[in-house]
């Protein structure tokens, strides 16, 4: 799919429609609403709780023109499996015959925390649908808290660059290779970047029999902070610095999708962020260091998995 | 007695199996569950069924409690009559969801084999479990046999998939004592409940796909209020409506479906009330200790959410003396059913004497010598504001 044509399919028919309360620049519905156009059969989704849930769905608003369900933070898997077992039923039944596609968003709070066990039950059961899960790196519905999604040397509000402590010093757990090890059809990583490549890999995620699941890099501009019309280049700067690659396993095969001309050092995309502002003061600068050596090696690691050393 | 209508056929039948006949009988569209002694052997009956092509019911395996009631949700309001089982530690990881469950009014029905709350660890009966959940808006029927409990679990869809009420059920048996132990169980022929239960049809589904609708969306200071207080409303039609399928199982099955079970009340002086399988012991102390000419009775409550204060009042109007008797503790307050029966009873010009009695937890046996001891207090006049406990080791009874 072409961008024009990507656009256009978003704009004839939003199954996410304007007038949402979700902050200026922020990338969740950028992304909701390219995958989405990227099936043209009837959609059911699932939304854990969180910002997508919370500022689409303010009671008597929705954004949703599509059957949408949230029931809890740690459960949105669980529930889509269970209308998905009702659709199986009703189909063995003959009460239902239209091809649905099924579908459940979650943030990574959601996602590699609190539901990572729900997550796990359902690509385990193959259910037939995608998991998305919006990665903006923290609890940004609640004000920035660290979730294990949160990066290197970044700040979060409960794990603050402190005196003792210049921000988070664990490494970002890897929910793709996560995915991955239940052995299902299809897991990608995307950008809302590089939306061609996003609509490419969830048209995939809808075709593909069984689970297949969508990580995508989420900017975040009230808790990065950063302004809100560089939600797209800032995402961009994350892959061009290889910290966030663009790659799918399919069916166990790695495949690279981009590879920068260029490898951006990480510190270009770290820069104009609020939440790693600590690591450009002096004194700080091993922690520059670690994060870009640690880019490096997870980046090459990849490029081996992808055949493209 | 009711001429009954509907042709059937004893077997010696644990609870959980008489459950999972109701099950069977009913075919869901959509089973849920993860297994819990003593629990286990409904989801592995109804298994076995489902893996022998006895049902069409679409079964999610899933990876704890908390997703049961999840996929249950998730099943409900697709517009599936859905099912699941549990007890104690399961029904308290699902929790959340419990309430999730009720709030979005779905009508899931849930057979408990109650069993005790951890700590200490103790896979034995005692009713903390679903008592623990009674504030989470679910209709809760307690059960004494595995007869009661397979009957009402027909009972409960009827019940749970009501336009009026549209709200979750909980059909409570004994864990072990009626989960586990044989007992003869009349199931019914599968035509007749399957009519009974008939068709579940929802107003509203996420699989009307020509009507999209937003399920469980964010309500703030604004809407969440009337939305709760509609819940309260639809509780407040529960018994109405009990009662009214209640009278049609009846015609069907002879039996009675009322609030409670009242024995040997009419002239009664000396009351017991409780709940589940301790009614079998106290109504062979009632025989018994009648024989000897003492004005004895009991009262087996069976709906306890909603709870039918002005029935049980009613029921408890002649009686001199009443001994409540709860199978689990508040700690800090009140005895449970205690507390629900003084609740009751405020309302009466002429209360009669209340005693709290605590038995059984953890699947303490409750002997017939501790009800006769009951029986004898109460008939002596001896009630306190106090707690007295039956067939502690610090106790003397």
């Amino acid at each position: 799919m072409n961008p024009k044509e990507l656009a256009q399919k978003i704009s004839n028919n939003p199954k996410f429609t304007s007038g949402h309360r979700m902050c200026g620049g922020c990338a969740a519905p950028i992304i909701v609403k390219t995958i989405l156009a990227a099936t043209d059969k009837p959609v059911v989704a699932a939304n854990a709780t969180g910002c997508l849930e919370v500022a689409s769905t303010i009671y008597p608003y929705s954004s949703w023109d599509i059957p949408w369900i949230h029931s809890a933070f740690e459960n949105a898997p669980a529930t889509i499996s269970g209308v998905i077992a009702a659709y199986e039923a009703m189909k063995r039944k003959g009460k239902m015959k239209e091809d649905v596609k099924f579908i459940a968003f979650g943030g990574d709070g959601s996602s590699y925390d609190i539901g990572i066990q729900s997550l796990s039950g359902a690509l385990e059961r193959g259910h037939d649908f995608v998991y998305v899960c919006y990665d903006n790196e923290g609890y940004m519905n609640t004000g920035g808290q660290r979730s294990s999604s949160t990066p290197l040397g970044a700040s979060a509000t409960t794990d603050p660059a402190g005196k003792n402590k210049p921000g988070k010093q664990e490494n970002k757990k890897d929910l793709v290779k996560i995915a991955a090890a239940h052995n299902i059809p299809y897991v990608a990583k995307a950008s809302v970047s590089n939306l061609t490549d996003l609509a490419m890999k969830a048209k995939k995620a809808f075709e593909t029999k069984g689970p297949a699941v969508l990580v995508v890099l989420s900017t975040c501009p009230t808790i990065w902070g950063t302004q809100p019309k560089d939600t797209i280049t800032l995402a961009k700067r994350a892959v061009d610095s290889c910290s966030w690659p663009l790659y799918e396993i399919e069916n166990g095969e790695y495949k690279l999708n981009y590879k920068p001309a260029n490898k951006m050092p990480v510190a270009d995309f770290m820069k104009p962020q609020r939440r790693f502002k600590h690591l450009f003061v002096p004194g700080n600068e091993f922690m520059l260091e670690r994060i870009q050596k640690n880019v490096d090696s997870e980046w090459e690691k990849l490029r081996k998995l992808c055949g493209d050393s | 007695m009711i001429m009954a209508t509907a042709k059937g056929k004893i077997f010696p039948l644990t609870g959980n199996y008489a459950i999972a006949e109701a099950m069977r009988q009913i075919n869901p569209d959509v089973v849920a569950a993860y297994p819990i002694t003593p629990q286990t052997s409904i989801v592995e009956t109804f298994s076995k069924f489902a893996n022998d092509g006895k049902v069409d019911t679409e079964m999610v395996r899933v990876e704890s409690e908390h997703s049961a009631m999840s996929a249950c949700v998730g099943a409900a309001m697709a517009g599936a009559r859905t099912m699941t089982a549990t007890c104690s530690a399961g029904l308290a990881l699902m929790y959340e969801i419990v309430g999730v469950a009720s709030g979005l009014r779905c009508p899931i029905v849930m057979p408990v084999a109650n069993r005790a709350i951890s700590a200490p660890i103790n896979i034995h009966c005692d009713h903390s479990d679903s008592i623990g959940a009674r504030d989470l808006g679910w209709i809760q029927i307690y059960n004494e046999t595995a007869q009661e409990a397979y009957e009402n679990v027909f009972l409960a869809v009827r019940l749970a998939e009501h336009k009026d009420i549209q709200l979750p059920v909980m059909v409570c048996e004994d864990g072990f004592i009626t989960s586990h132990c044989v007992q003869n169980v009349k199931i019914y022929d599968d035509e007749t409940m399957k009519k009974f239960v008939g068709e579940n049809k929802p107003e509203h589904a996420l699989l009307d796909l020509k009507n999209p609708i937003t399920v469980g969306a964010i309500e703030l200071q604004d809407y969440f209020f009337e939305t709760k207080r509609q819940q309260q409303d639809a509780m407040e039609k529960v018994p109405g409506v009990f009662l009214k399928v209640g009278n049609e199982l009846s015609m069907l099955t002879g039996n009675d479906y009322g609030f409670y079970e009242e024995y040997k009340m009419n002239d009664a002086e000396a009351v017991i009330v409780t709940m589940s399988s301790a009614a079998g012991t106290t109504r062979a102390v009632v025989d018994r200790m009648r024989a000897d000419g003492k004005k004895v009775g009991l009262l087996r409550i069976r709906l306890f959410r909603p709870f039918p204060y002005k029935e049980v009042a009613k029921a408890l109007s002649r009686a001199k003396n009443v001994a409540v008797l709860d199978r689990s503790m508040s700690f800090g307050a009140n005895a449970p059913l205690y507390g629900e029966i003084m609740n009751a009873l405020y309302p009466m010009e002429k209360k009669p004497g209340l005693q709290s009695y605590t038995f059984g937890l953890g699947g303490r046996d409750l002997l017939e010598s501790h009800v006769e001891h009951v029986y004898k207090e109460m008939l002596a006049g001896k009630v306190s504001d106090g707690k007295k406990y039956l067939g502690l080791r610090e106790e003397t009874v």
